[in-house]
């Protein structure tokens, strides 16, 4: 395996960039349909993390989230990881199923589902977008979701770059609802070689 | 007020009386609290990953259960504790995503608590406590005075191991 994360240079960024941008883009217009809102995206960011600053990417390792992880694979192998802010996720939860905005009860059955379809369709259109740009077939897993700590979940996909180097390098793009309220996350952690592939299809590496 | 050590995740840290030793967000990782009663020194590693043995890159000592236990035991007779006296605690290893494919990557918090185990058996450290599994994170706070150490959650509790 000759590709290593350090040798990744400002036009890789810019392309690996790019397709978060094209990917959350077509999973915020998924987002605002579902809930009739407009969403707005920040900037995408490419980022290299030491494991030892990782659980703080989200804003503190104890804060509560809700995180829907995925599976990747077919031409790339890796996980998309969406993150719902905990107040956010609920009144998505709300808006969804006709109930008060403010109501916070822990998540039900019915609930879970619905958050994980959310993850679903959000997922699914942020896969078809980056399958498109790059021609390469890319397919989902079923959604797992979790309710805790953001540090223990972000380890999850954290722990599969620990097997291979110091680093870990991924996509991510942060969604707003109007104002400055953030809802969530979004991020793609492709395993290395998969980076390789995607950057190949797009004739940015030799 | 007590000095307070974070450690981070692939992260290791020991230190003399009086401190509290941290980590937060432990998932499917490892927190690794070891003490000695005598000297009251005190030693953390959140580890993320069972060994050493499988992995190309060894170049952080800290992300392995095998080699950071042994390096922060090392670390920790620096600073004047007593190998003999080492006592150990250890929680995490939990399982947070329950994929249907139950693939390697889901199974990795049991076989790092299994990795740990063995370890400090070889190393003849006796586990006194341990508050593993599950599929919730945990934050840990390991206390110099009294060799404690406090595991929160969230939906699960607080208690003192």
């Amino acid at each position: 395996m000759s590709f290593d994360i350090n040798d990744l240079n400002n036009l890789h960024i810019d392309v690996l960039r790019e397709i978060g941008n094209i990917g959350a883009g077509n999973a915020a217009t998924a987002l605002a349909e579902m809930l009739g809102k407009k969403v707005d995206m920040d900037v995408p960011k490419v980022r290299i993390v030491e494991f030892k600053d990782v659980s703080d990417i989200l804003g503190g390792a104890e804060m509560i989230v809700v995180g829907i992880l995925l599976n990747v694979y077919g031409d790339i192998k890796g996980n998309i990881l969406f993150i719902l802010q905990i107040d956010a996720a609920h009144v998505l939860v709300n808006m969804l199923l006709g109930k008060p905005l403010e109501c916070k009860e822990d998540f039900n059955e019915i609930e879970i589902s619905a958050l994980k379809e959310i993850g679903n369709i959000l997922t699914g259109s942020y896969i078809s977008a980056l399958s498109g740009l790059t021609g390469l077939d890319i397919k989902p897993s079923v959604p797992n979701m979790a309710v805790d700590m953001a540090g223990a979940i972000i380890s999850v996909p954290a722990i599969e770059f620990g097997k291979i180097g110091d680093n870990v390098l991924y996509i991510e793009t942060e969604f707003k609802e109007g104002s400055n309220r953030v809802i969530g996350d979004f991020f793609l952690i492709p395993d290395i070689e998969s980076y390789e592939i995607m950057l190949k299809a797009l004739g940015v590496l030799g | 007020m007590d000095n307070i050590i974070r450690v981070g995740m692939a992260d290791l840290k020991s230190s003399r009386h009086p401190c509290v030793l941290t980590t937060l967000g432990l998932g499917s990782c490892v927190g690794i609290a070891l003490y000695d009663a005598h000297s009251k020194v005190v030693g953390l590693a959140h580890i993320m990953l069972p060994s050493s043995t499988q992995s190309r890159n060894k170049s952080n000592v800290a992300k392995f259960a095998d080699t950071a236990i042994e390096k922060l035991v090392e670390e920790m007779i620096k600073l004047g504790a007593n190998k003999r006296h080492l006592v150990a605690k250890i929680a995490g290893g939990a399982q947070m995503f329950a994929f249907e494919d139950s693939s390697e990557m889901m199974r990795i918090g049991t076989r790092n608590v299994i990795s740990t185990k063995e370890k400090l058996e070889e190393l003849k450290i006796p586990i006194i406590a341990e508050d593993t599994g599950g599929n919730y994170g945990r934050t840990i706070e390991l206390y110099s005075s009294d060799g404690s150490l406090l595991v929160r959650t969230i939906g699960h509790g607080v208690k003192k191991i």
